[in-house]
């Protein structure tokens, strides 16, 4: 309502706001509130302006800018040259991607990466809380029990399944601010391009941290002694004798032992970044060829 | 049957009337007083919380719960209270109140914490309190998301905590039994579970332990708790692993932790509440027709719930309700229909995949060749939903011109189909729940509460804590659950429940006869009988007579979920729907007229086991064969047999059985999940559910549709608003009924010596095939043992604890002794739990002449892993 209420009470019903002209209401018919659908066949009041019906006009537009005068008047009409000439003289923003990679902001929003603990050990536990959070439902988890003969991550649980569905991801970050073990954070890596559908959904082998210098691959058991909380606080530094002595017992080739093939040989990228990888790489040729 | 439509819409009598609304009873004596400044009139006893609920006032609360005794253990609650004193003026009591133990009085003032500073700093710092020793570890919790803790530590908490000393920690979860595990760190002792296990369910399994800072929610296992040699001094039995039986209701304790202390196995980190959708049901396991909350993501059922319905389950449901659902979707179900070619020797080929109109091609040849070679019996099996039986019914009849129909795929007489039709179909609602647990008397026959009707024991236990109902039963042995009941046994050897029954006078030879015949007679007093009454002959007869002698109400109390509704649909030979006798000419016009159709078949059909008889000897031509086992048939071999010779078996079933195998065409079905339809309680209730997951099955009765429809019958039953509008119309039958049984009690076999009587009844948690799948679960069954008296054991030589071999000509089932006191030359083996599949292996029933031998060789060891 535009308009206040009258204080004494009115004889007969409160007309609307705006008022719409009182003849137009046919004689005869009681008053009726406004936004009330008319009776069909009745005649409905002609609206004054753009906008609901008993609402005033909108007053005439009239600029805030002084209108120019004399020779800037004379000179508006080409006036817009003027910033097309003063950018001729600037250094070009122009990147020649693909052809080269300028490096992104250091904290730009980029690809996921799950990380892992010194030891190598991963640290989601599968706790849906970066599901939860995202505003896209771009993130699937399926949690599972660590078990002693296949310790994934400290603690009793872990994600057995981590789906990012990149043709949903909006690269919010809210995922990141949800993890309670930062256990997901953001790369740089931008080169999300495929093409088809499935392969842009990545799988927990895609997103996984490379394992690092030392780091021993899980499963794994925890550091003897300790609990998910020290892993949390970062008393954890890397694989102990006995996690190694673990992992030759039951994976006697494993790359990432100390006499095994090293770092290069156990990093398997996961079947979706291999491909995604390949098509980058291919792009940038194209690009390099031209 | 007024599912879909308002009681007053239904023409006539209704076939399954719509539950009646409960009728609010008047208070007698109300108390006013105010909560936060709302003036508010309740029953005088009425606790402040439960009026604070009413008037829609939230206070925090754990250990409170509606159907559990006020504890006040976690102090969650408190708030303000000001109270009239001796001198008339309103003083405030000096601390805060529990307002979950405080009846509320006249005049009293209580302040909340949207009032009152002083309650709400109480509830701060109690919850800080709660707080101290809680893990905090919410991201790995099954609770997180659903959290009682959580969700009232964000509104009535504090923000940040101050504690930053070492929390007490307990290794973690330890496993109550295969079901539940307990982890101690995130206890609050709110005690809801102990309160559960002493005063729901009976069975005292956890309890409170140590003091102060260790107290804490433990069993009395030696293992965990360190309780140098101690074990429980109730009788409990051992489960399959050995250790002490936890509960067939452990699963509720789970349900009502308002942490994460509890968890299940089955549920243990598979999703989170966010994932769920949620969709209500009806258990598909027994008769009770428990109200269940379906929980699935993605297509999958998570896990389920007890649904509320003070009606029927109030909150609690079984473990087999909760935890018993993977069968429905499990690896191998039925996708495709199958059809086999016979071969060139008329012998039977491969199953192959086959298109619906292949299927139903064949199908309906089959059939046709056989309603000329001597007709079609229809087995529909006792797991059909109200529509399906419909469905059966009506095909049998209306397609396939045969009263040979018979939903009861296990022991079965004449006797029971004339006791069903004049006791049971028509007769909905005659008893209920509610009229059990204000009854003065409960006789159960051939009934044990707790293994065969899991609410049922419990709606009796409440009411027998209460004081206010006796239970007595007439059983072979005083079982764990009605000593739980404080039941009285009335003794009686397996063949003689008629004898005894017949001996309930008042002026009997024996104290327990008589004073059972005065209780009997006391108004209100009900008789339940189970389905395994139909294996003692007269028993039934008997069960009327006493009825009809002492003023008591009998009840038909079946096992499986269909058996009610199917009677009520007409899956009898001599049955038609809405109780209308076969033999009645009126009722067969009147159901003529009402389908459509010239005239109904006259010939009173044949029962499950003479269908399957006639099969084998050539009297029939095919079978349509519904959920149905053959090894839940009193004689295995014979069905097997049966499905062998017969010309052409038609299967509907979900999962491969052993039908599947001997079937010529297979036509996948929808479980109870992925199909609307309505599930009758005994006590004729009707229970409709939704479909809760999305799927291409389809329900029996639509599968009959179009299977009718090839035959050239419209069956007019595509869909459920179908059937519910064609039971609508037809209604119930008001005429004649069924004329009473009056069989005379059967003559107790001579026991000749090494020889016993057997008596048998389902354990709760068995071998049946909606459990499959579930090893969680079946951990958590009862250990099968054979239970003879001291002196039958004696002359056998077999001491408590040594293995006797119970055999018959058919096999032998070799199972542990557990000596009991009970009726000599009787032997008790469960009818169905793994290494005791008393059908299968012996060919027997309850009553039947075994074979008592000592048993040399050593149970096969692979029990527990096939469990």
């Amino acid at each position: 309502m535009a308009e206040p209420r009258k204080k004494p009470p009115a004889p007969r019903p409160q007309q609307p706001a705006g008022s719409r002209p009182a003849g137009s209401r046919p004689a005869g018919s009681s008053p009726r509130p406004a936004g009330a659908t008319p009776a069909p066949g009745k005649a409905v009041a002609p609206r004054t302006a753009a906008g609901e019906v008993g609402v005033p006009a909108v007053p005439q537009y009239e600029s805030l800018i002084p209108k120019a005068s004399g020779v800037r008047a004379l000179l508006a009409p080409v006036g817009g040259f003027g910033v097309t000439l003063s950018n001729m003289f600037r250094k070009t923003v122009t990147e020649q991607y693909p052809r080269e990679t300028v490096p992104t902001k250091p904290r730009y929003h980029g690809r996921h990466q799950l990380n892992r603990y010194a030891d190598g050990l991963e640290k989601c536990i599968g706790c849906e809380l970066c599901a939860w959070a995202c505003p896209a439902d771009a993130i699937y988890v399926e949690a599972s029990d660590n078990t002693p003969d296949a310790q994934f991550s400290p603690g009793e649980r872990f994600g057995s399944v981590y789906q990012i569905n990149y043709l949903r991801c909006i690269f919010c970050g809210l995922c990141i601010e949800a993890c309670p073990t930062r256990a997901l954070t953001m790369t740089n890596e931008f080169e999300l391009a495929g093409p088809t559908r499935a392969g842009m959904i990545y799988e927990k082998d895609d997103l996984l941290a490379p394992l690092r210098d030392g780091m021993l691959a899980a499963p794994h058991p925890m550091v003897e002694g300790t609990t998910d909380t020290e892993y949390y606080r970062g008393e954890v530094t890397g694989p102990t004798d006995a996690q190694r002595a673990w992992v030759r017992e039951h994976r006697p080739d494993d790359p990432t032992l100390p006499e095994g093939a090293g770092l290069t040989a156990a990093e398997q990228v996961g079947p979706t970044a291999a491909v995604m990888a390949e098509h980058v790489a291919g792009a940038h040729r194209q690009g390099g060829v031209r | 049957m007024t599912i879909t439509s308002d009681r007053s819409q239904a023409a006539g009598t209704p076939l399954v009337p719509a539950a009646p609304a409960p009728v609010p009873t008047e208070p007698a004596a109300t108390v006013t007083f105010s909560i936060d400044g709302v003036e508010t009139t309740v029953p005088k006893g009425t606790l402040v919380i439960r009026a604070a609920e009413q008037l829609g006032i939230a206070i925090p609360r754990f250990c409170d719960h509606p159907l559990l005794a006020p504890a006040g253990a976690c102090r969650q609650c408190l708030v303000e209270v000001w109270a009239p004193g001796r001198d008339g003026n309103v003083a405030k009591m000096p601390k805060p109140q529990a307002s979950c133990t405080l009846e509320a009085t006249p005049g009293m003032e209580v302040k909340t914490q949207h009032t009152s500073a002083e309650a709400d700093k109480a509830q701060h710092g109690v919850m800080e309190l709660l707080l101290i020793n809680h893990p905090l570890d919410c991201p790995v919790c099954d609770k997180g998301g659903e959290c009682p803790l959580q969700n009232q530590a964000m509104s009535n908490g504090r923000a940040t905590s101050r504690f930053v000393d070492i929390k007490r920690t307990f290794p973690k979860p330890i496993a109550i039994s295969t079901q539940i595990l307990l982890d101690r760190e995130r206890c609050i002792l709110c005690q809801r579970c102990t309160r559960f296990s002493e005063e729901i369910a009976g069975d005292v399994w956890i309890d409170l332990q140590k003091r102060g800072a260790q107290q804490q929610i433990g069993t009395f296992d030696v293992e965990v708790l360190g309780f140098a040699g101690e074990v429980p001094v109730g009788a409990s039995t051992v489960d399959t692993s050995g250790r002490p039986f936890a509960s067939y209701f452990s699963g509720n304790t789970v349900q009502i932790c308002p942490v994460g202390a509890l968890t299940s196995a089955a549920y243990r980190f598979r999703a989170r509440p966010f994932d769920l959708v949620s969709t209500p049901g009806v258990s598909e396991h027994d008769s009770q027709g428990s109200a269940i909350r379906v929980d699935h993501r993605r297509g999958v059922v998570m896990r389920r719930l007890a649904g509320e319905d003070p009606a029927v389950n109030q909150e609690w449901i079984t473990d087999k309700d909760r935890f018993g659902f993977r069968w429905q979707s499990s690896p191998d179900r039925l996708t495709t229909p199958l059809v086999r070619d016979r071969l060139a020797d008329g012998s039977r080929g491969e199953l192959r995949p086959a298109s619906w109109f292949e299927a139903y091609g064949a199908a309906a040849a089959g059939l046709r060749t056989a309603l000329e070679d001597g007709g079609v019996g229809v087995l529909p099996g006792g797991r059909v939903t109200l529509e399906d039986a419909y469905a059966y019914a009506k095909f049998a009849r209306v397609a396939l011109g045969t009263n040979d129909v018979d939903h009861r795929a296990r022991p079965h007489s004449d006797e029971e189909a004339a006791f069903l039709g004049h006791h049971v179909a028509g007769r909905t609602l005659d008893v209920t729940f509610a009229d059990v647990a204000a009854a003065p008397t409960v006789l159960l026959v051939g009934l044990e509460a707790e293994e065969e009707g899991g609410i049922l024991f419990l709606r009796l236990r409440e009411s027998v804590l209460k004081g206010t109902t006796t239970v007595y039963s007439v059983a072979a042995l005083d079982s764990r659950g009605l000593q739980r009941l404080s039941g009285t046994l009335v003794p009686a050897a397996p063949g003689t429940e008629a004898e005894v029954l017949d001996g309930v006078v008042g002026d009997a030879d024996e104290d327990v006869l008589s004073s059972l015949a005065q209780a009997l007679a006391t108004p209100g007093a009900v008789v339940l009988v189970g389905e395994r009454a139909a294996s003692s002959t007269g028993a039934l007869s008997a069960v009327l007579r006493l009825g009809a002698r002492t003023g008591a109400r009998v009840a038909w109390v079946p096992r499986r979920a269909g058996e009610r509704g199917a009677v009520e649909a007409g899956t009898l030979p001599t049955l038609l729907p809405g109780g209308r006798p076969v033999a009645d000419a009126g009722a067969r016009v009147d159901l003529a007229a009402a389908w459509g159709v010239e005239a109904l078949p006259t010939a009173p059909g044949r029962s499950a086991s003479q269908i399957v008889a006639a099969a084998r000897d050539g009297g029939l031509g095919a079978l349509v064969v519904g959920g149905v086992d053959p090894a839940d048939l009193p004689d295995p071999a014979l069905v097997r047999d049966a499905l062998d010779k017969v010309g052409f078996v038609l299967s509907l079933e979900v999962r491969p059985s052993e039908v599947t195998e001997r079937a010529d065409v297979v036509l996948p079905v929808a479980p109870p999940v992925e199909k609307p339809g309505t599930f009758v309680t005994w006590e004729g209730r009707p229970r409709p559910f939704p479909q809760a997951l999305v799927s291409h099955a389809l329900p029996d009765h639509r599968v009959l549709h179009g299977l009718a429809a090839e035959l050239g019958v419209d069956l007019g039953l595509d869909s459920v608003a179908d059937v519910h509008a064609e039971l609508d119309q037809m209604g119930g039958w008001d005429g004649a009924r069924v004329d009473a049984p009056d069989v005379a009690p059967g003559e107790p076999p001579a026991v000749p010596a090494g020889h016993a009587v057997l008596a048998t009844w389902h354990h709760l948690l068995d071998s049946g095939r909606l459990q499959e799948g579930e090893p969680h679960l079946a951990g958590t069954a009862k250990r099968p043992v054979a239970r003879v008296s001291a002196a039958t054991a004696a002359s056998v030589g077999v001491a408590d604890g040594d293995l006797l071999a119970v055999g018959t000509d058919a096999g032998t089932i070799t199972l542990p002794v557990l000596v009991t006191d009970m009726p000599d030359f009787v032997v008790w083996l469960p009818t169905n739990s793994p290494g005791s599949a008393v059908r299968d292996t012996l060919h027997a029933v309850g009553g039947a002449l075994v074979r008592l031998t000592p048993g040399a060789a050593p149970l096969a060891p692979a029990h527990d892993e096939e469990a």
